[in-house]
């Protein structure tokens, strides 16, 4: 079975929960979904995650499937306290991100009179002072890996700096997958690197496809390949619809 | 104790100028038929304090607003809420954006007459710069001057009127949810001078069975109960119902098309929102029998 670039994405998202533990696995995106109920039904059984609701579901169940047994309960109130207790891992989407993981969720352009007025901030702010943050941004664009976010809804790991150790000590953003490959922002400055090219991309892509300086740190391996087991439970188990290759092209 | 007003007479409560809290969460169990109401009103210069949704969108439409106090304005299955962007993109609203979880503080701190709660959420983002009447405090407790841990203040969200959907209300004002999630319905009533709460069902007082935790809103909070079936739609409000109250996607469909396009508007608005609610409810009807056909 050969897999395509949505399998591959979701097997890379799944990876940013690994060695989690016991924690909430809180995903935003389909493949993001995807990934973390994938790792919860292999490689990380610990892992706590939802029906995309209020409920946090006895087992991990399809996208958009009823939630069966619930093992708990988080509606938003709960949710928002869980961000400050810290016991969560979130994997976020934006529209803008720049070199040290500055993202916009709010505004394309000026602020005070946006060229393009997107959600708000939402819980953004609070996500990435206070929990390990990872992003799933499928669409790798020029207009997306942007030299500078034009509102910064999540904090990168310059402004963190500035805030010093004390103020940021929860901050810490873990791995950024698109629909071209792995990043991380494992360097002296926490610029972002690139950790891996999914299948059939070349490293000149995502550099084109990248809007500021990437680290390029030797050679780039390949994103690992989907196992057999984590392609049936992709398939059979958690999206026989199809839903995520919507969000990645085939 | 009996507190049952109708639509009109709760609407004909409020004054320009005031901050109205809106419960509920993006396009879930909003209180539509109060926001319907305030649509067709004279009101103008408010302050909508929300997670926002179509509420803000429908008032933002109207000219009705003046500053909008939110972390979001989404439809949820629809992300962007069109109203809301054409009055950012246009310029014809002030916005206080904050993070999810610092707009929740706010609340808290109205709810417990508090002037403020300490938080970590928006320290480093662009909520701080943003909004610059933003303070920060320094923890009194372990270290001094620059090593005791630096939080943001969160200014209470202190409320002059809240307006919360409801499944089920007594005469009373004591309110009761049937779905998953009670949003942040009771802090808006508690943050709020006055409150008043609309419901898809009214019952007499002792008659709101079910769990005890699913009796959300107190009385000692309400000023007015208004009974308003199909009172959330076209939002996600309840379980129950014949048919149910899940969100009408089909309709919120039609309601953000329309919402892109001026001409599309004018007509939309003609149609749905230029009658009373009674007339909105029928208008609705009717649009999802052309649809069936």
């Amino acid at each position: 079975m050969s897999a395509t670039r949505a399998e591959v994405c979701v097997v890379a998202c799944a990876e940013a929960w690994r060695g989690d533990g016991e924690i909430l696995a809180a995903a935003m995106g389909t493949c993001s979904a995807l990934g973390a109920r994938l790792a919860r039904l292999t490689f990380e059984p610990g892992l706590l995650t939802t029906d995309g609701g209020a409920l946090l579901t006895a087992e991990p169940v399809p996208i958009g499937a009823p939630a069966g047994p619930a093992e708990g309960w988080l509606p938003f109130r709960d949710h928002l306290w869980l961000v400050q207790n810290g016991r969560r891992h979130v994997m976020m989407g934006a529209s803008q991100i720049d070199r040290y993981g500055n993202t916009n969720i709010s505004a394309v352009g000026d602020w005070a009179r946006p060229t393009s007025q997107l959600l708000g901030v939402r819980g953004a702010p609070g996500n990435t002072i206070c929990n390990p943050t990872s992003y799933w941004i499928p669409r790798h664009s020029t207009r997306v890996f942007v030299p500078r976010a034009d509102v910064v809804s999540g904090v990168g790991h310059d402004r963190a700096a500035e805030l010093g150790a004390r103020a940021s000590r929860f901050h810490g953003l873990r791995r950024v997958v698109t629909g071209l490959g792995v990043f991380d922002f494992g360097t002296p400055d926490g610029a972002m690197r690139l950790v891996s090219v999914h299948p059939g991309v070349e490293v000149e892509q995502v550099v084109a496809a990248t809007g500021f300086e990437l680290v390029l740190d030797g050679d780039v391996p390949q994103t690992r390949l989907p196992a057999e087991e984590e392609l049936r439970l992709i398939r059979e188990v958690l999206d026989p619809e199809g839903l995520r290759d919507r969000e990645v092209g085939a | 104790m009996d507190k049952v007003m109708s639509i009109d007479e709760v609407v004909g409560s409020l004054e320009s100028g005031m901050t109205i809290g809106i419960g509920g969460w993006g396009s879930r169990r909003k209180p539509m038929a109060l926001v319907r109401a305030i649509h067709r009103s004279r009101l103008k210069d408010l302050t909508v304090v929300s997670y926002g949704g179509a509420d803000v969108g429908l008032l933002c439409a109207a000219g009705k607003v003046r500053r909008v106090v939110a972390p979001f304005v989404t439809l949820d299955s629809i992300p962007l809420e069109p109203h809301f962007r054409a009055a950012r993109q246009h310029g014809t609203i002030e916005l206080t954006e904050y993070d999810e979880g610092m707009f929740m503080f706010g609340l808290l701190a109205a709810a417990h007459r508090l002037p403020f709660l300490p938080t970590r959420a928006g320290l480093g983002s662009d909520v701080m710069r943003v909004n610059p009447e933003l303070r920060t405090v320094r923890s009194p407790y372990g270290g001094t001057g620059e090593d005791a841990e630096e939080l943001v203040a969160v200014p209470a969200l202190a409320l002059d009127v809240a307006l919360v959907h409801m499944d089920r209300a007594d005469t009373r004002g004591n309110g009761r949810y049937l779905g998953p999630d009670p949003y942040l319905d009771d802090l808006f009533v508690k943050a709020a001078a006055r409150a008043y709460v609309s419901c898809e069902r009214l019952v007499d007082p002792g008659k709101l069975e079910g769990p005890p935790q699913t009796l959300l809103i107190s009385r000692m909070h309400v000023t007015g109960v208004v009974e308003t079936p199909g009172g959330g739609h076209f939002t996600e409000c309840g379980p129950d119902g014949e048919p149910s109250r899940g969100r009408d996607e089909a309709f919120q469909r039609h309601y953000a098309a329309s919402a892109a396009d001026p001409e599309a508007w004018a007509a939309f608005a003609d149609r749905f929102l230029s009658g009373d609610e009674a007339a909105y409810q029928e208008a609705v009807r009717r649009w999802h029998e052309e649809e069936a056909r």
